[in-house]
């Protein structure tokens, strides 16, 4: 009987071990981003912008070519590289502290300049590399090594929503957040990349992806509990679904839940 | 071809052109402004891209990806702008990427003022960012040589895989001055191909990385011997500088660089005129630093004498390359104020009557 293929690893994913933390979910981002490029047929001329965080390191898991960013400058390195070179397939690898923070007027330009770039940003509210210190994603209330008692929202404001941020941008994008913590979540998350890929690769608009994460870790609980703090504490704050599409139909966010902060 | 009349600003720019480079991207600074300004009007019509950062920090990472793609590429500004590339700067030192960056000094520190200086001669030649790292560094002192680096500028990069710096004042952005541009330019060292760059990989080779990422220390330690080996070269065969009237004989050997250099060889006439024995040693190179051939040069003298726009950075080049064996004097001004010839001929004579003391420095 003829054996048939149900499952493999991706061509754009290196056949090598990943040194995440067990139940951290860059590996799984990681994952769906390459089977995106692989399926949409785009691997040999892909170049991965790698970011410093957790992440540092994606240039080793990837079958692409990469360039390592400063932290934060990512979306100015993709931008090089773009203008350089506007038949290559350029995407940047960012977490939260990465883009969210140090690299807020990178994001923000790159975005507003149009560059036919695609971002996969993973948001997992804490920084990770480091050693757990507040992110500026990090939910009000939550613990982190530089917020001990809790994001105090009084003095540090609140958790920025980049997806939401970036939408209000006029220049035409597409500008989504997924998550990953179930297979229906992940499924859902690949349909997101493989839409910001095709918009790049059909030279349409900017495109980025939120990837909601976990960080079993620096949060301080199991990697089945980290799961479930996605649902119940990111989920709410940071609402899932299309916050912008070039055609300029887009959809309403959904209005942050009354009880935040 | 016949030779036009140009800013120093735009014959920079013009001269990257020239150099084949395509693509630019910088952030507003006085007073270079004229340099991003010509890159916007001329790129667009050979075909290349021309994009203003929204900050001189994402400038710097931009020249990084599209160096990393293998296509020429420089930045320019003004030294605030310069110190918040140093980020970048450090990066593609790190990852042995060819970039040319184009500094017209202006006085500081911080927001100092617009006018010219020369007083990031340290922060050029000694690092700037973090790391053990040098910039190959040329210093023109007129618009015509401005153009003629910028074109070396290129070249060297591409073959050391290194950033090369071309560092002015105010002065030779501003000033208008005759140039011309050879209808064909040999490369001025052998450019090898570029396999290095992350253009994308069909499998058909291992994938290439730009990085400057090594966290096991002794693969790090390897590669900082590499670029150590590679700026060796760069000083055995890199030095340039030249010299003025150390064909008669001479009391005092003057040492200044740039445009400052400029007004010491009017200088040089006026004293000649007045009997005072006096040379120019002026290096082109300040990274490498030309040390034994300012040590040839000043052996003839009895004094050296150092000008510079600032309170005196080039002068510890000096003294390396002298090691104490000639009296060393210096004249600086600051802030933005100029030199005269007159100020350097006084000097000169001076020194030639005997003025005793030396001026110390650090």
């Amino acid at each position: 009987m003829a054996e048939t293929v149900v499952f493999a690893r991706p061509q754009a994913l290196a056949p090598v071990p990943t040194h995440y933390c067990p139940g951290c979910t860059h590996g799984v981002i990681h994952r769906l981003v390459a089977e995106v490029v692989d399926e949409l047929g785009l691997a040999h001329r892909t170049v991965g912008i790698a970011p410093v965080g957790c992440s540092v390191l994606a240039y080793n898991y990837f079958s692409t070519d990469f360039q390592e960013a400063a932290h934060g400058r990512a979306p100015a390195v993709a931008t090089g590289v773009k203008r350089a070179r506007p038949d290559l397939i350029v995407f940047a690898y960012q977490g939260d502290g990465d883009l969210a923070s140090i690299g807020m007027a990178e994001i923000v330009h790159c975005a507003n300049r149009g560059e036919k770039i695609t971002v996969v940003f993973v948001n997992n509210a804490i920084y990770g590399m480091t050693g757990g210190q507040m992110a500026p994603t990090t939910l009000p209330g939550q613990v982190t090594t530089t917020c001990p008692l809790g994001r105090d929202v009084s003095q540090v404001g609140y958790p920025i929503r980049v997806a939401e941020l970036l939408a209000t941008l006029r220049t035409p994008a597409f500008v989504a957040r997924a998550a990953v913590h179930t297979p229906l979540h992940a499924v859902t998350a690949k349909e997101m990349l493989r839409r910001a890929f095709r918009y790049q690769a059909e030279g349409t608009c900017f495109s980025l992806v939120e990837v909601l994460s976990t960080c079993p870790t620096n949060w301080g609980m199991p990697p089945v509990e980290a799961t479930e703090w996605v649902e119940k504490n990111m989920v709410p704050y940071y609402p899932l679904g299309v916050f912008k599409t070039p055609d300029g139909l887009d959809r309403a966010p959904r209005p942050a839940p009354a009880t935040e902060g | 071809m016949a030779k036009k009349l140009m800013k120093g600003c735009e014959a920079i720019g013009e001269a990257a052109i020239k150099a084949g480079c395509k693509l630019f991207f910088g952030y507003p600074i006085t007073p270079q402004n004229e340099i991003p300004e010509y890159m916007a009007h001329r790129l667009p019509q050979v075909g290349g891209t021309f994009v203003q950062a929204e900050s001189e920090v994402a400038a710097s990472n931009m020249i990084y990806g599209a160096a990393g793609s293998g296509e020429r590429v420089f930045t320019s500004s003004s030294s605030p702008g310069i110190s918040l590339m140093q980020e970048g700067i450090s990066y593609i030192a790190g990852s042995e990427l060819p970039v040319v960056i184009v500094n017209i000094m202006r006085a500081g520190p911080g927001l100092g003022g617009i006018l010219p200086s020369q007083s990031d001669y340290f922060q050029a030649t000694k690092g700037g960012g973090h790391g053990d790292y040098r910039l190959l560094v040329l210093a023109p002192w007129s618009v015509q040589e401005a153009a003629d680096l910028m074109q070396d500028a290129f070249d060297l990069a591409d073959y050391y895989r290194n950033p090369v710096m071309v560092l002015g004042d105010g002065l030779i952005g501003q000033m208008m001055e005759p140039v011309e541009f050879k209808a064909e330019r040999t490369p001025c060292k052998p450019l090898p191909p570029k396999a290095w760059v992350a253009t994308g990989c069909s499998g058909d080779r291992p994938t290439n990385i730009i990085n400057s990422l090594f966290l096991d220390p002794e693969v790090l330690e390897r590669h900082n011997q590499k670029l150590k080996a590679k700026y060796d070269l760069m000083v055995r065969d890199e030095v340039r500088c030249a010299s003025y009237g150390t064909d008669r004989p001479y009391e005092v050997l003057v040492v200044a660089y740039g445009t400052v250099a400029r007004v010491c060889s009017t200088a040089l006439d006026d004293l000649r005129e007045d009997g005072v024995g006096a040379a120019l040693f002026r290096p082109i190179t300040l990274f490498p630093f030309p040390y034994a051939e300012l040590r040839a040069a000043a052996e003839n003298a009895r004094a050296v004498l150092v000008v510079e726009l600032s309170t005196g950075q080039m002068i510890e080049d000096v003294r390396l390359a002298l090691e104490g064996s000639r009296p060393i004097h210096f004249l600086g001004r600051q802030g933005g104020m100029l030199i005269s010839p007159e100020a350097v001929s006084e000097r000169v004579s001076a020194i030639s009557a005997g003025l005793p003391e030396e001026v110390r420095h650090g």
